[in-house]
């Protein structure tokens, strides 16, 4: 992996990224998010983890809508999460997000994949979509398979087109929800090496995932939730080193000794 | 095992080593070619003889496979003599009925014949293919036939640039080329009525466009769409009632002068063509978050597919004149064409509702999240998808509909199927080979239909499974 992302590139600007203020989410009557107060500056980093159930899902999707929260108010970028279909769009416009599955299109080739949202959600020339398309492909190392349909790629290599189809439409901030759990291990590295790499550009990034090395590196800090609530958040070092609560070092000692 | 070497990790029993791949080997006889073909299609399950049981087993098998390929032999053989080998061609003598009579029967065929008289075909062709058209407006029927076969050959070759404009002209310019050909246009409308609901149309798509907006609240504005919708249908119903009354030239043809061939295809293009888009409609409709839509298109849905095509007809050609106030009288043909278009696009609307169940959750939220709308993520993304999930749905349902058409002749519209047996009560051509020869016509033109349908759709499915493998 890439060397560990120096202080220096963290460009953490006082710029609110995202506000979340007591927010509270229902599944019927099953509270998954407890009052979760979160606020992420521009260039940060942040890295969710917890055990399976503890809502870590739900709560990046609520930041681009994909879950509709009934209390508490998130803003994203200043524009605020409620029911008005124009700031949805808006926020959606900015906020890229990678899913666990890719949810690539498999009726779409790669490049079309790429394209389509620059070209209907931004209206951009198709020419100018392609180029745009490209160069984000030769970034996640696959220009190469830009005409194939994405049956024909192997599960990281998805996962990196997934990446790129996000980074055509310029986000502001990244959403990752547990990007590599789907993968086979050898793959995995090729796309943590990608987002290491989207990290050192200074992309503000939420990312749901159990890579505990990638966290280390990459996270300014790292968010433990439990039954819809954050019980611990804290910088990578602190958290790993010395964890406060008991179920975060309980969590820890799970997936870190094998 | 020679190129086994243990000389790694001697002390374990179970450390190997390769040292040389082991060799690419052709496969067995019974794996390829002819002799794999045949061995995995016929044999296979009739060439053991492992045991007695087996071997019992292995020759019921391969009796049975003799008597089925007898059997089905025998019938084509049987079919082919009555339509081909022993068949009646040419009446050069005009004889008519007596061309195809035996020597019991006072004509000259050898006693006990049975197969075909074609001559009767040729003398009712023009009949079953277009009723009572006149035979000098024949070149219209003809001329849109020729012109939609073109089209609809030049859409559906892949290779050939401007498929899109040309598919889209076959859905706007032909069909209404194909009204004022077949009718003659002329139609005794007042132009006084259609300004009215022209006007009227465009006034409904205005508000469509205000509710858009919002500016009429927030109820209207969530059915914006359908406002919009009903206002386009206005507007284009009437542009064609228009187009209908203008003065082309052409001699007007009542539809009850229409007939045969003709009649089952354009109830059964225009079903097809129409019962698609709706079918898409009520199936998203359905799906909808909004309760209004969902409980509109499942009422509509549940009511069609609960009632009978032939009661759908009856009502339609029957009892709608008796509710209708005096003086409005719809075309029996367009109610007909009415009853199946909707019937078919409930049944469509089923089919196409099952695409879209099968598409994975993720692919809404992969649009979602990407910021498409609604309609765009639908259209790009969600229906592509599903379309080609139920092809072999929608073409199941396409044959349906083209087959039963042939029901439109209880409502006295003579159809493929209702020319050809009103033409079979023409005492002139009176044979005992008569009906038969008859109903083998319009079963191979019902074939040709049908199969054409299935081979393409069979074709699609392929190419797109092809290019899109997982």
């Amino acid at each position: 992996m890439a060397a560990k992302v120096t202080a220096s590139k963290m460009n953490i600007s006082d710029e609110v990224m995202i506000s979340m203020q007591a927010v509270n989410k229902w599944f019927g009557s099953f509270h998954v998010l407890r009052d979760i107060n979160l606020t992420v500056h521009k260039g940060e980093r942040i890295v969710i983890c917890g055990p399976s159930g503890s809502g870590k899902s739900t709560l990046i999707r609520c930041l681009n809508r994909l879950e509709e929260h009934q209390d508490g108010e998130i803003t994203v970028q200043g524009i605020t999460i409620n029911n008005d279909l124009k700031n949805i769009d808006e926020i959606r416009r900015d906020v890229g997000m990678v899913f666990q599955h890719f949810n690539l299109f498999p009726h779409l080739t790669i490049l079309e994949n790429c394209t389509l949202a620059p070209i209907w959600v931004r209206k951009m020339p198709k020419a100018e979509a392609e180029a745009i398309a490209m160069k984000y492909l030769e970034r996640v190392k696959i220009p190469e398979q830009a005409l194939k349909y994405p049956g024909q790629l192997s599960g990281g290599q998805q996962q990196r087109v997934a990446i790129a189809r996000s980074l055509c439409m310029e986000p502001k901030l990244m959403l990752f929800d547990e990007p590599t759990s789907a993968l086979d291990p050898e793959m995995i590295k090729e796309v943590l090496d990608t987002m290491v790499a989207l990290a050192e550009d200074g992309m503000s990034m939420v990312c749901v995932t159990h890579e505990m090395g990638f966290a280390r590196k990459v996270a300014n800090r790292v968010i433990f939730m439990d039954e819809g609530q954050i019980v611990e958040q804290n910088e990578p070092e602190a958290f790993f080193n010395n964890p406060q609560s008991d179920r975060t070092k309980l969590f820890l000692s799970q997936i870190l000794d094998h | 095992m020679a190129d086994h070497k243990h000389s790694a990790n001697q002390n374990s029993e179970h450390a190997f080593v390769r040292a040389e791949d082991a060799p690419l080997l052709p496969p067995p006889a019974t794996e390829a070619g002819i002799t794999g073909w045949l061995w995995q299609n016929i044999f296979a399950s009739m060439a053991d003889f492992s045991s007695a049981g087996a071997s019992l087993r292995s020759a019921c098998v391969a009796a049975l496979t003799v008597f089925l390929l007898y059997f089905g032999f025998a019938q084509i053989y049987t079919l082919l003599d009555f339509g081909v080998f022993s068949a009646v061609w040419s009446d050069p003598d005009e004889l008519k009925r007596e061309a195809c009579w035996t020597v019991d029967q006072g004509g000259g065929l050898p006693s006990g014949w049975h197969a075909a008289c074609w001559p009767f075909i040729y003398a009712k062709h023009k009949f079953i293919m277009y009723g009572a058209y006149p035979s000098e407006e024949l070149w219209r029927v003809n001329l849109s036939v020729l012109l939609g076969i073109a089209g609809l050959a030049y859409v559906l070759i892949e290779r050939l640039p401007r498929r899109r404009e040309v598919g889209a002209m076959m859905l706007t310019l032909y069909p209404l080329l194909c009204f004022i050909l077949l009718t003659g246009g002329n139609l005794a409308i007042p132009f006084g009525s259609i300004g009215l609901w022209l006007i009227i149309g465009l006034a409904v798509i205005s508000l469509g466009r205000l509710a858009k907006r919002g500016f009429l609240g927030s109820t209207l504005s969530e059915f914006h769409a359908f406002i919009g919708l009903t206002g386009w249908a206005f507007v284009i119903y009437n542009t064609v009632r228009g187009l209908g009354a203008v003065d082309f030239g052409l001699e007007p043809i009542d539809t009850r002068d229409w007939g045969g061939l003709l009649i089952t295809l354009v109830v059964a293009v225009t079903g097809i063509v129409v019962s698609l888009p709706l079918g898409i409609i009520l199936a998203l409709g359905r799906r909808s978050e909004m309760p209004a839509a969902r409980l509109i298109c499942t009422v509509f849905i549940e009511f069609w597919r609960g009632v009978p095509l032939i009661t759908v007809l009856f009502m339609a050609s029957v009892m709608l004149p008796l509710f209708l106030p005096e003086g409005v009288n719809f075309d029996n043909l367009l109610r007909a064409l009415i009853g199946v278009m909707l019937f078919s696009a409930a049944y469509m609307a089923e089919v196409i509702r099952g695409g879209l169940q099968a598409i994975d959750k993720g692919q809404y939220e992969g649009a979602q999240a990407m910021g498409l709308s609604y309609w765009q993520s639908m259209r790009l993304i969600i229906l592509p998808q599903a379309l080609t999930h139920v092809i072999p749905g929608i073409v199941n349902t396409f044959i349906g509909l083209f087959k039963d058409t042939t029901l439109v002749s209880i409502v006295g519209i003579f159809d493929l199927l209702g020319a050809g047996q009103s033409a079979i009560a023409d005492a002139a051509w009176s044979t005992p080979v008569q009906a038969t020869t008859m109903y083998l016509y319009i079963a191979i033109i019902f074939f040709v239909f049908c199969f054409g349908m299935s081979r393409y759709s069979i074709y699609m499915e392929n190419k797109l499974s092809k290019s899109r493998r997982h």
